[in-house]
């Protein structure tokens, strides 16, 4: 009997609209055959053409990978552990400045993170001559540092949620520490491990700010070229390079709906089964 | 292992910037010493920080920015996540992965795509200018509105890339709500707006609070927006910090800024906690 919400309705596509305009009119416009980037001048691909051409858009992508893939990955293992950590070891010394480290990142703001690691990173050089350049190393490191917190802060979630009288189970029967760990533990906070892993390569692949700081000659990630280019101006290729992003997003996005709708069908058909098998 | 590497790569260099915001600017390479008339401690920088107006108002432009960021976020991210609570379950799976997909597209394109629209040239551009000049007086109608390197232009794509960051929040507190209370205060005779200020609302703060942090905080800090859409004339704090590290190398300056930037995020933090501290404690 509730009444239709005409009003909240319309704001819903009106905020829509807002989201996608921009996006829509980017991928519209990477289509133009004219120099401005706003203003139609007919159907053309040459942008495409071009964007392939440039062999710095092909490099520049490469670095973004290898960054993201390292980075994340060795973020994930210092994240889950870190997670681990604070959840199943309630007390050992120095907790409450381990918790405060593992939040802390997530709200400094990126400059303030970007400029201490580029002093950090200096100040190294000049007294122990390491790290003697700049590049793919400190991008890393810093990548590492301000995404591990995201991968704690989803493992502890999870953690919090799963029942730990699981775990003392396997304990009181007789399993070591780390089988626990890799039989129980692991396989029950996995998705969170992946979706932690997830979180940790886009943030890495589509960070400006802090590579900005921690970049050094000849290192330029994909972010740091779009930010060059686009700091000119608004150049066709730019928006050719956007709609090809956003076509691999969607599609990736596509496939995780349809895997994690697979999965969830396969929970249920289980749950149906453990259920009639017990009746 | 994970501690340590917190401890040394991220409590480290922090230490070293608030060391280094003590510290006296010279002329050398690394353009700092510690030293000068008052050994290790030298206050100076934090003085000047104070006392330069350049400083403080880009503090306030910052804080004013952000703010307003929020507050138009929370205008249109409230009612979207409201609506959301009310479309049928399908639609809304799909309307929610609507939501978070532009989060997962390039920031830096996003921006970007702003750019294009705000244009000189551009249709956006060309048709708000003749919404414009229609209704204004003819003594103020113009060619195309100057939407690019304007304040105005820094909230407005500040508020197009951290409105997922707001309607998440606010429809994950909005959706454990029991619609039965709802209906109950209209059985009561409430009117229906009465309902949402005197039910909805108090409700929702948890969302409302978690919601405005996550959008005032990176917006605070924000680098990226003001140097591509903002204009010279009003820096904000990101940029200020940026600018002092890289053009006019002075170290000291740039780490007393940033200090006094987290000071600002330090408080509206703390506050969250204690709040969800005592909702805690209320369960």
């Amino acid at each position: 009997m509730r009444r239709r919400p005409t009003f909240l309705l319309s704001i819903l596509s009106f905020g829509f609209a807002f989201l996608y305009v921009p996006i829509l009119s980017m991928v519209f416009f990477s289509f133009n055959a004219s120099r401005l980037a706003t203003v139609w001048g007919g159907f053309s691909t040459k942008w495409y053409g071009a964007l392939f051409a440039n062999k710095q858009v092909g490099e520049a992508l490469l670095l973004s990978l290898k960054i993201a893939i390292v980075s994340s990955t060795v973020a994930t293992i210092l994240g889950t552990l870190a997670g681990i950590a604070l959840v199943r070891f309630t007390k050992f010394r120095g907790r409450m400045l381990f918790s405060g480290l593992v939040t802390a990142p997530l709200i400094m703001p990126e400059v303030i993170t970007g400029v201490s690691a580029l002093i950090f990173f200096l100040l190294l050089a000049s007294w122990i001559g390491w790290p003697s350049q700049r590049g793919f190393t400190t991008i890393t490191l810093a990548h590492i540092t301000f995404s591990m917190v995201f991968v704690t802060t989803i493992v502890q979630a999870r953690l919090l949620q799963s029942d730990q009288a699981i775990e003392e189970a396997a304990m009181d029967l007789g399993s070591r520490p780390w089988q626990v760990l890799v039989d129980i533990t692991l396989p029950v906070i996995s998705p969170a491990i992946l979706s932690g892993w997830l979180l940790a390569f886009t943030i890495s692949l589509d960070d400006v700010v802090i590579t900005s700081f921690t970049t050094g000659p000849g290192s330029t990630t994909l972010p740091l070229l779009i930010w060059s280019k686009v700091k000119l101006g608004v150049t066709p290729d730019i928006n050719a390079l956007a709609t090809l992003m956003i076509l691999c997003v969607g599609i990736g996005v596509a496939i995780s709906g349809v895997v994690m709708n697979r999965a969830e069908a396969r929970r249920l058909a289980d749950e149906r089964l453990a259920y009639r098998s017990q009746a | 292992m994970p501690y340590l590497w917190l401890v040394v790569f991220f409590l480290l260099p922090f230490a070293i910037v608030i060391a280094m915001s003590l510290a006296t600017k010279t002329p050398t390479a690394p353009p700092f010493s510690f030293g000068g008339a008052q050994p290790w401690v030298n206050i100076e920088t934090y003085h000047r920080l104070i006392s330069e107006p350049l400083y403080l108002r880009a503090f306030l432009i910052s804080i004013v920015n952000a703010a307003g960021t929020t507050l138009f976020c929370l205008l249109l991210g409230y009612p979207m996540a409201l609506a959301l609570t009310r479309v049928s379950r399908s639609a809304r799976n799909i309307l929610l992965m609507l939501v978070i997909l532009p989060f997962w597209t390039s920031f830096l394109l996003r921006v970007y795509a702003w750019m294009g629209l705000m244009g000189k040239s551009s249709w956006f551009n060309a048709g708000l200018t003749e919404v414009w000049n229609w209704l204004v007086p003819v003594s103020w109608a113009v060619k195309s509105l100057p939407m690019m390197h304007s304040n105005f232009a820094v909230v407005l794509v500040m508020v197009y890339t951290y409105l997922p960051f707001m309607i998440l929040p606010l429809y994950a507190s909005l959706e454990r709500l029991d619609p039965t209370l709802d209906e109950a205060a209209l059985d009561l005779g409430s009117r229906p707006w009465q309902v949402f200020l005197d039910v909805t609302l108090p409700q929702s703060m948890p969302g409302i609070i978690a919601g405005g942090l996550l959008v005032f905080i990176p917006a605070a800090g924000e680098l990226v927006i003001p140097s591509l859409v903002g204009d010279a004339s009003t820096p904000m704090i990101g940029r200020v910090i940026s600018d002092q590290f890289s053009q006019a190398r002075d170290w000291p300056m740039a780490s007393a800024v940033a200090v006094a930037l987290l000071a600002l995020m330090v408080g509206p933090t703390m506050l969250y906690s204690h709040y969800q501290a005592r909702a805690e404690g209320a369960k």
